[in-house]
């Protein structure tokens, strides 16, 4: 895994993929497994609690994580299913699709595992990803006021990552 | 090199009963293809439960750093799903050929009793002939 480097924010946001507001969630996750922020857009269908919700998600990505490390064709030593991989090592997944949404999935080196629900059809969005990996560093990881592993509670973050999505598309 | 890396079938409670290799490095042995079937079955359920609109039925494709997923689920609830090169194209319409095969070659086989795994003499022919030319075909794109 390539480390994202730079303070900046890059300039120029990645161009958006497809047109129309077509998000649904975004979630971000830390190392423990605990939902840092949850935003919906778009979510008619709601069967669980979101409490219930949050943990079906971070149970899928971990399982999904290990079925990929150990279903990798590229490499001889894969190991046992299941062993817990630091982020960065193994084989590991960037999105999926299914006939209703688009999962895109991104892991940061410390573990901040960012994930973003679209339309189907919408295109690759690892780079927009970064980016919002990159709203987070600015807003929320230098803010005086948050302590790591509590819920963000930070107006401008928010703000600023609505206006982003729904410039995507 | 090999466009597909590997063939699995489960049936609808999420035991394998075909998997074929073509190809992959790193052998994996019976008992840990049995487990990622297993556990494929169960993130493709987890998936639907998951989704924000209504009418969700699985995962179809997962894109991970070194290889493809596709999937295919029929009407009965038997899963193909092939582990192929990232980016390989035509893989949804070798799925319904696989299941067309399937359905020719299995399900239409006397001795073949449902759900259990498939050890069907013609099913393998054809189904790597089918593979074959799937692979010459990438190979002229």
């Amino acid at each position: 895994m390539q480390f994202f480097g730079g303070s900046e924010i890059s300039p120029s946001p990645p161009a958006p993929t497809a047109s129309g507001n077509n998000a649904h969630m975004l979630y971000i996750f830390n190392r423990n497994g605990v939902c840092l922020l949850y935003r919906e857009w778009n979510r008619p269908l709601k069967t669980l609690s979101s409490l219930q919700d949050h943990k079906l998600m971070f149970g899928l990505l971990f399982s999904l994580k290990s079925l990929t490390a150990k279903m990798d064709p590229t490499s001889a030593d894969k190991g046992n299913l299941g062993v817990p991989q630091l982020p960065g090592q193994g084989c590991s997944f960037h999105s999926f699709r299914t006939n209703t949404y688009k999962l895109s999935f991104m892991e940061s080196p410390s573990g901040i595992k960012i994930i973003l629900v679209t339309n189907p059809r919408t295109g690759d969005l690892r780079d927009s990803l970064k980016y919002i990996y990159n709203l987070y560093v600015e807003y929320v990881v230098k803010n005086p006021l948050y302590s790591p592993g509590n819920t963000i509670r930070c107006e401008l973050f928010n703000t600023t990552v609505d206006q982003y999505v729904r410039g995507l598309g | 090199m090999a466009a597909i890396y590997s063939l699995y079938i489960i049936n609808k409670s999420g035991g394998l009963i075909f998997y074929k290799d073509y190809g992959s490095a790193g052998r994996m042995d019976t008992n840990d293809t049995l487990r990622l079937a297993s556990l494929w079955h169960s993130m493709h359920a987890i998936s639907q439960q998951l989704s924000p609109v209504s009418g969700c039925s699985g995962i179809e494709l997962l894109q991970a750093d070194n290889f493809d997923l596709h999937c295919f689920q029929s009407l009965t609830g038997t899963k193909f799903f092939v582990v192929c090169e990232p980016g390989a194209l035509h893989m949804e319409s070798l799925l319904k050929h696989i299941y067309e095969l399937y359905t020719d070659y299995v399900l239409k086989n006397p001795f073949y009793e449902m759900e259990m795994p498939i050890r069907c003499e013609l099913f393998d022919l054809n189904l790597s002939q089918a593979v074959q030319k799937d692979r010459v075909l990438l190979l002229g794109r």
